[in-house]
Parts: C-alpha cells; structure tokens; sequence
C-alpha cells in the first residue's frame, strides 16, 4: 500500500501574522479514505485548501511539505501544478447547488477535463461521462448531459459532482464535506455513493467534515484537529473505540446517533476548548 | 427560444410607442411660434395660410388632429418636409442606415474594449496592470463622447493629420450602392478598397461613441466578475488545472454578463442619442444630423418623424436585449 | 475632522472649480479686449508661441479676429450660470419628488416612479434638444431643459435612500416620540441624505456644463454673438485646419471644468464617506 498525499509539518498562516494550521502531518494511503474531522475554524479547510493550491489570498504556507506521489506539490512550477490538478487530484466542493457553472450545460462541465487532460475528442469524452452517470445511478444519463443545473435536484447535483470528480481516474480526491448541505436521507445514500466509487476506481479520499457520525461510517483513518493542531490520529476503530484526547470524547458526545435519543447531545465543554485555545497559544509564542 | 414570450414582449411594446406617438404629437403641437408662417413666403395671404393649415392637418380639434396624424404615421405618411420639400419617411429612411451602422459599429467597439479592459484587468489583479486599467477607466468614465469627438479630431485629424474628419465616404471614389448599409455592402461585395474608406471615416466617430460605454460596461463588468470569480464552481474549474484566462472566459464572464448586457441594453440608447452629436460634429450623414438640421429650420414634419424613429430604435434595442438574456441565462429560457 | 474631510480630491477639484468660478465672476476685469471686437486684421491669428502672433492676442484670434481669450473668460460666465442655477434646480426639484416618492409611498410613489423610467428611457442630449427647440433658445431655455430632463438623477438616488432610512431604527424611535411625519422627513430624513445629494450636485453641474456647451455647439444656446464655450468649439470646427487652437481651447477649458467638478464629487464622496455608507 503505496502512500498518495504526504503531508508533512504543514503549517498555514496568514500574511499578516498568526496560524491557521499548525505542525500537521497526515497520511493517505492507495484506496483509503481519511477523515479530517474538526468544528468550524479548527483549520481542516485550510488544509485542504493548501493541497488544492487554492488558499486565499492573505494566507499561505510558511512551512512544511505537501508529498503527492513522492514530489513535492510546493516545489511545483504553476504550470506543472496545474497539469495534475484535474487529473490525478480532484475535489467534490460542499455545496452542490454552487458548486455547477448555471449557465453551462452538464456535459460541458463533466467533459472538459477529459478533453483539456486527456485529449478526448467530443464524442469519446460524451461517451466517458455517460458511463459515469450511470455508475453514480442517475435516471435518464443521456437527458441529465444535455440539462443545465437548475434543472436537476440538489442530489442529482451532487451525483454529477461525485462523477465529474472521478471523470479523469484520480489518485486523490478531496471531498470538502459533501454532505453537510443535503438532508439526512439524501446524506446517506450520497456517502454510500462516494465509499463505493471509491472502492471501485481505488482513490484515495481525503475526507473534510465537521461530523464524527460521518466518519464513522465512511473513513479508514481519522485526523481530529483543533485550533489548528492535530489532537488525535489513526485507524477509525482506534479513535472510535479509546479517543485519548478529551476533545474527541467531547465531540464524539456531540455527534448525533441514530441509536439514542436527541437529550443525550452534550455540546462540547467549554472547559475542553479553553484547554486547547491556552496551548494553542503556547505555540504561537514559541513561534512568533 | 419561447415564442409566447417574444410575442408577449411585442405586445408589450405597442403601448409604449402610442404612449411615445402621443407624447411625440402634443409637444410639437404646443410649440411657440407659427411654423406655417414659416412656411410662406412674405406677402402671403391669410387664404394662402389657411390652405396650408388644411393642407397640414392643423384645423379642427386637438383630438382629431391626433387622430388624422396617426392614421397618417400608420401608414408611413409623416407628410412633406418643410425644409428640404421631400417625402418624411424617405429622408428618415434614406438617413437611417448611416446612423445603424455607426451605432453598432459603436458598440461592437464598445464591448471589445469593455471587455478586454475587464479581462485584463481580471487577469492582474492587485497588480500595475490594474490599477492602470482602473485609472484610465475613472477618466473615461467622466469624459462626455461630446469632447471625445472633439478631441479626436485635434489628435488624428489636426496634429496628426491620417484620418478623414467628415463625412462617410470619400465622394472621389464614386462608388455605387445598392443600400444605405455602405459597410456591409462593401465587405459582402468585396469591395476592399470602398471598404478601408469607409472604416477610416467610421473609426473616429465610433470611437467617441463607444469610450464613455466601454468605461461602463468595463465598470459594472468587474464588479460582477469579481463576483462570480468567488463562485463555487470557478474553484471546480481551478481545481480542474485550467489557467486563469481559460476560467474567466469560460466560467465567469458568462455569468457576469448578465448585468453588463442589461446596462448595454440601456445606455445603447444614450449612445444612438449621442449619435446626434457626434454626426453633427463629424458631418456624418445620419438621422442625428439630420435631427438637428431639423430642430435649427424649425422643421416640424421632419421633427416629428425622427423621434418616432428614435423611439422606435429604443423600443426594438430594449426588445433584443431582453431576449438576449434568454440566451445567456439559461434559467429564463423554460 | 478637518483633515479627513480635505482630501487632495477636495483641494484639487474644489481650487480649479473656485478658479473657475472667479474668472467667470470677474471676466469683465480679467479679458484683456472686448470680446466682440472684431480685427479683420487678426483673423486666424495664432497664439503667443508661434511665428507671427500678436502680444496683444495671447490665445490667439478666430475667424472674425476677436480675441479668443477674452471670448473664453466671458464664455465662463453662461456656463458657471448654468451650472449652478441649472444644478441647484434640478437638485431641488429631484430631491423633493425623490423624497414625496420614497417617503409618502403608495400612489404617489408609482406615479413618481414610472415617470422616472419613461424619462430615462430616452437620451438625455435628444430631450434637450428636441425641448430647446420648442420652448425657444436662450440661457433660461438652457435652464428649463435640464432641470426638466435630470431632476431623475435626483429623484431615483433619493427615493432609495429615503426608503432606506425611513426603515431605520430612528425613524421609528421619532414615529413614536410623537414627530409629525413631515417634521420626521425634513428633522430626520433630509440631514441624512444630504451628503449623497451634494455629491450628485457637483456630478449635476459637470453635466450642465457639457449640456450648455453642447446646446451652444448646435446654435440653440445664448445668442450666436455673446461667447459660449460650445459656440467657440462649433466656429473652431470650421476652421480647424487653418487654427486648431479656436476650437481646441474652449474644449480644454470645459474638460478642465468637467474634470474638477468629478473630481471633486469623488473626493467629497470619500470625505462623506461614513454618512454614505459605501
């Protein structure tokens, strides 16, 4: 099992002074999918902002490494950058309903990569996006690719996404919670999708959320992050079973399960977070 | 495209232009000072004026004037110019061409530029390139096509004598047309020499035409390109590894013309206002100069009959522009 | 405070708008000859840095020989006049219907409102120039047609601001308190907008410029003998190949005018910028 993203002391900063993401290292392994798991501003985007090449303009990476397939995606010319992206890495973004072109048909959205990549001619590439509205079990495929977005349901949005981003047979996909904007039933089925399109190409998933219960039924391994640290790591079952960090077993109480009643939601102590905002802090004066 | 809804937004126009024709008769109708007097020449008879004043239309009551006027206007029967003694509509008709041709030659130049300036400007953001785009577009943006023409004729046909200043075409070359469209005609036909002539006389006047809109479609469309430029699925088409230029072009500026084209649509009418300026000062043979010919003779006839044109001008802009919108927004077409 | 309302806009546009205004005060005193004096003479004469110009004839002579910059100074005083005068009617007259529109609502709003649109729908110079012609040339014509034609400027900017603030807390707080609803627009709601309506105020008066200038170009201005900077551009124009320079500078001067005045708007929008909001 052949490492696909490396991160290694990835820290993320803002331009004008302070962290965002500090001293992160996480692995993702051939056909696996990991979970970043963090509340809001815990720096989990950021992360996957900065393997995209698309952090916003005020922040940047001031250290650290980002390995993908043995190189270096810092080191990368734009040029060179851009040629993977696309094409070995993918993204499904959050939230379906902005995350299609309105005023360009699907078949346009789903093919560009596959001409622009790959080389496909027009026809070759209608054909490849066919077959991947079939395999994502969307109705009447050959109608969806002449629709414009507006026209299909935030499910079916979400599906051609899930398509679109395995369209060019990626190594690595980074699906920034995918979920989060779809109701509970739609949920479930959409994250069963995205697990079993990922068994099936063999990608690797980094797999951004802020919900533990997802992760719980879709990851491999699990990254809990807080102000910007990594407070936990490992395989699912590890973490699920003895979380070490009280972050996690406030979070995991915090999750909504299906097997108990609502009342039994805790919202994570106060007292935990303050722990983790005093070391935090901690970091940012030995690193000013 | 729906054909209920083009039909819908024909209708719409039909009382607009009454509303216009109204509007188009009572002013001219209340005009100070006798027109028909103006008419005569000295030593004419009360009996003389009279027969004009039948002649015109211009007895009985406001209402029955309005009525006989309309009918007339229906059916193309503006009446006789007072000035140059030839049918209205003719003239109209004969001018109209010229000023099209300018206007869309205008806006075409217009839009380029606009949108260039846009892309650019997109293109190096936060960099010199921008804020040279920004301050040259602020300057534009106060500038009237008034003094652009003006301006231009000093630049390029005073101190650097290499366009024409007048005109539409050279006379010398003699050429014939078989439309008033001189540049169509010249480019189907394959006329290149007529053709070079005709585009040195249009450049200077189309161009004091389109800077101050460019300087607006430049503004409005950076605004909305920005925008879009934060758009969930521009970051799909980064994602997707495609160079910036490929992502506003593709992704972006479609989305971001929507606003753009309404404000075209809007001040494409200031620009065919503008024309009436600009043809007068570059003796440019359209309806504008033609219009104000006819507000200096008092030419009451060829007055009337050159707003309607105007307002019909308007109303047919405003109509395509709605139904352009169809095309570039697909969520209107269903 | 001082400082930050007299930004380099402010000094800038407002010193060459002042200048303006002083030489178009003072032309009788500032013009050298009289500027309707014709030297067939010095027809054409060129201005004071080339071969054969006349010291007496700084700027040079048109084609009838009078002096063009004696003509310029008087022709500031048709286009300051307008300016203001034009500028300050309009402003009155599109702010109170902007107000009536955005404050009473209902009825009066929509019949505000559609005339608004059907206003703007046609282009403002066509308007002008179709109206001079009717209502007859001269200064005060010039006047009525814009007033006329750009009290929508007003009328659109003020209607949304009052609807605006009239959704404002303080509304509500002196609805309650007992003030008169016209009490409330003139206590309230006037103050507030007044910074945005002095900003559209000095775009109003470039605009006016442009318009006298263009109305005088076209012969439907002031009399053709008394000066006006669009009549000395129209003459200028005949003559552009023989003395560039008796149209160029009248053109100059209003691109000045018209500069400054924006300038100034600009920077008085940035200096206002807090009460704007934007």
């Amino acid at each position: 099992m052949s490492l696909i993203l490396d991160i290694a002391g990835l820290r993320v900063s803002l331009r004008r002074g302070g962290h965002l993401v500090r001293d992160v290292s996480l692995q993702v392994a051939t056909g696996q999918v990991h979970g970043l798991v963090g509340e809001s501003g815990a720096g989990k985007t950021m992360i996957a902002k900065a393997v995209l090449g698309i952090l916003p303009d005020a922040v940047r990476v001031s250290t650290g490494s980002i390995g993908f397939k043995g190189t270096d995606l810092l080191s990368l010319s734009p040029r060179r950058f851009r040629a993977l992206l696309g094409r070995e890495i993918a993204m499904i973004p959050q939230d379906p309903l902005t995350g299609l072109n309105p005023s360009r048909r699907i078949v346009a959205q789903m093919t560009d990569t596959l001409r622009h990549h790959l080389g496909q001619s027009r026809g070759e590439a209608r054909g490849n996006a066919l077959r991947l509205l079939q395999e994502v079990q969307i109705r009447d495929p050959e109608k969806v690719l002449d629709r414009y977005p507006h026209e299909l349901s935030g499910g079916m949005r979400q599906r051609v996404l899930i398509a679109m981003a395995f369209a060019t047979e990626p190594s690595l996909i980074i699906a920034d919670e995918p979920t989060t904007a779809l109701d509970v039933t739609v949920q479930k089925q959409i994250l069963r999708l995205i697990r079993q399109m990922q068994e099936r190409h063999g990608t690797a998933v980094l797999f951004v959320t802020h919900d533990l219960g997802v992760v719980a039924k879709i990851c491999h391994q699990v990254t809990v992050l807080h102000t910007g640290q990594v407070v936990e790591q490992g395989s699912i079952d590890h973490v699920m079973s003895n979380a070490a960090a009280p972050f996690t077993r406030a979070l995991m109480a915090a999750t909504p399960r299906y097997d108990q009643p609502a009342d039994a939601l805790h919202p994570v102590p106060e007292a935990v977070h303050q722990t983790l905002r005093d070391a935090a802090r901690t970091f940012d004066g030995r690193n000013p | 495209m729906n054909r209920s809804m083009l039909l819908r937004r024909l209708l719409q126009a039909i009382p607009t232009l009454f509303g216009v024709s109204v509007v188009v008769f009572v002013l001219v109708r209340v005009v100070p000072g006798n027109p028909i007097a103006m008419m005569l020449p000295p030593g004419a008879t009360a009996a003389d004026m009279e027969r004009l004043r039948v002649a015109y239309g211009l007895d009985g009551s406001i209402v029955e004037q309005y009525v006989i006027w309309l009918g007339q206007a229906l059916t193309g029967a503006f009446g006789t110019s007072i000035s140059l003694r030839q049918d209205v509509l003719e003239l109209v008709l004969g001018r109209l061409p010229a000023t099209l041709e300018l206007a869309l030659f205008a806006t075409v130049l217009a839009v380029t530029i606009g949108v260039l300036a846009t892309m650019l400007g997109s293109l190096y953001r936060g960099r010199w390139p921008e804020t040279l785009i920004d301050t040259i577009n602020g300057f534009t943006l106060a500038v009237p096509d008034f003094i652009w023409a003006l301006a231009l004729i000093l630049l390029f046909g005073v101190v650097l004598p290499i366009l024409p200043i007048s005109g539409r075409i050279n006379p010398r070359l003699g050429t014939e047309f078989l439309t008033g469209f001189y540049l169509l005609e010249a480019l189907l036909t394959g006329r290149f020499t007529v053709l070079g002539d005709l585009l040195r006389h249009i450049i200077m006047p189309s161009i004091a035409l389109a800077l101050p809109l460019a300087a607006i479609i430049t503004r409005v469309l950076k605004n909305s390109l920005a925008e879009a430029m934060v758009q969930d699925y521009v970051m799909i088409a980064r994602v997707k590894g495609f160079s910036r230029w490929r992502i506003i072009w593709q992704e972006a500026l479609r989305n971001a013309a929507i606003p753009a084209l309404t404000l075209t649509g809007v001040q494409f009418t200031f620009l065919v206002g503008g024309t009436v300026l600009v043809e007068k000062i570059f003796s440019y043979p359209g309806i504008g100069n033609m219009a104000i010919d006819a507000v200096t003779n008092r030419d009451l006839p060829l007055i009337q009959g050159l707003i309607l044109c105007f307002a019909v001008i308007f109303i047919t802009v405003n109509l395509l522009v709605d139904l352009s919108y169809a095309l570039l927004n697909p969520r209107l077409r269903s | 405070m001082t400082t930050a309302l007299l930004n380099w806009r402010i000094l800038v546009g407002g010193g060459i708008v002042a200048l303006l205004a002083l030489i178009a005060l003072f032309a009788p005193l500032l013009a050298p000859v009289d500027p309707l004096e014709q030297d067939l003479f010095l027809e054409l004469l060129p201005p004071w840095w080339q071969a054969d110009a006349d010291p007496t004839r700084a700027l040079g002579a048109d084609s009838l020989g009078r002096d063009v910059l004696s003509r310029l100074i008087h022709a500031a005083r048709p286009a300051l006049i307008v300016a203001v005068v034009a500028g300050t009617l309009t402003m009155l007259l599109g702010t109170a219907l902007g107000l009536m529109a955005g404050y009473m609502g209902g009825v009066v709003d929509t019949l505000i409102s559609r005339m608004v649109d059907i206003w703007t729908s046609f282009p403002a110079v066509l308007l002008a120039i179709m109206l001079v012609a009717l209502i007859g040339t001269g200064l005060h014509s010039v006047i009525i047609a814009i007033v006329l034609i750009d009290w929508t400027r007003f009328c659109r900017v003020v209607r949304a601001e009052t609807l605006a603030q009239a959704e404002m807390e303080y509304i509500d707080a002196a609805v309650t308190g007992g003030l008169r609803r016209g009490a409330i627009l003139f206590r309230e709601v006037l103050p507030n907008i007044l910074p945005l309506v002095i900003v559209l105020l000095t775009l109003e008066m470039s605009i006016a410029i442009i318009v006298e200038a263009v109305l005088s170009f076209v012969g439907l201005s002031v009399s053709s003998d008394s000066p006006t900077w669009g009549g000395m551009i129209a003459e200028g124009r005949q003559v552009i190949h023989q003395a560039w320079w008796v149209m160029a500078f009248p053109m100059g001067l209003i691109l000045i005018a018209v500069l400054a005045l924006n300038l100034l708007g600009d920077g008085l929008k940035t200096a206002l910028d807090p009460v704007l909001r934007r």
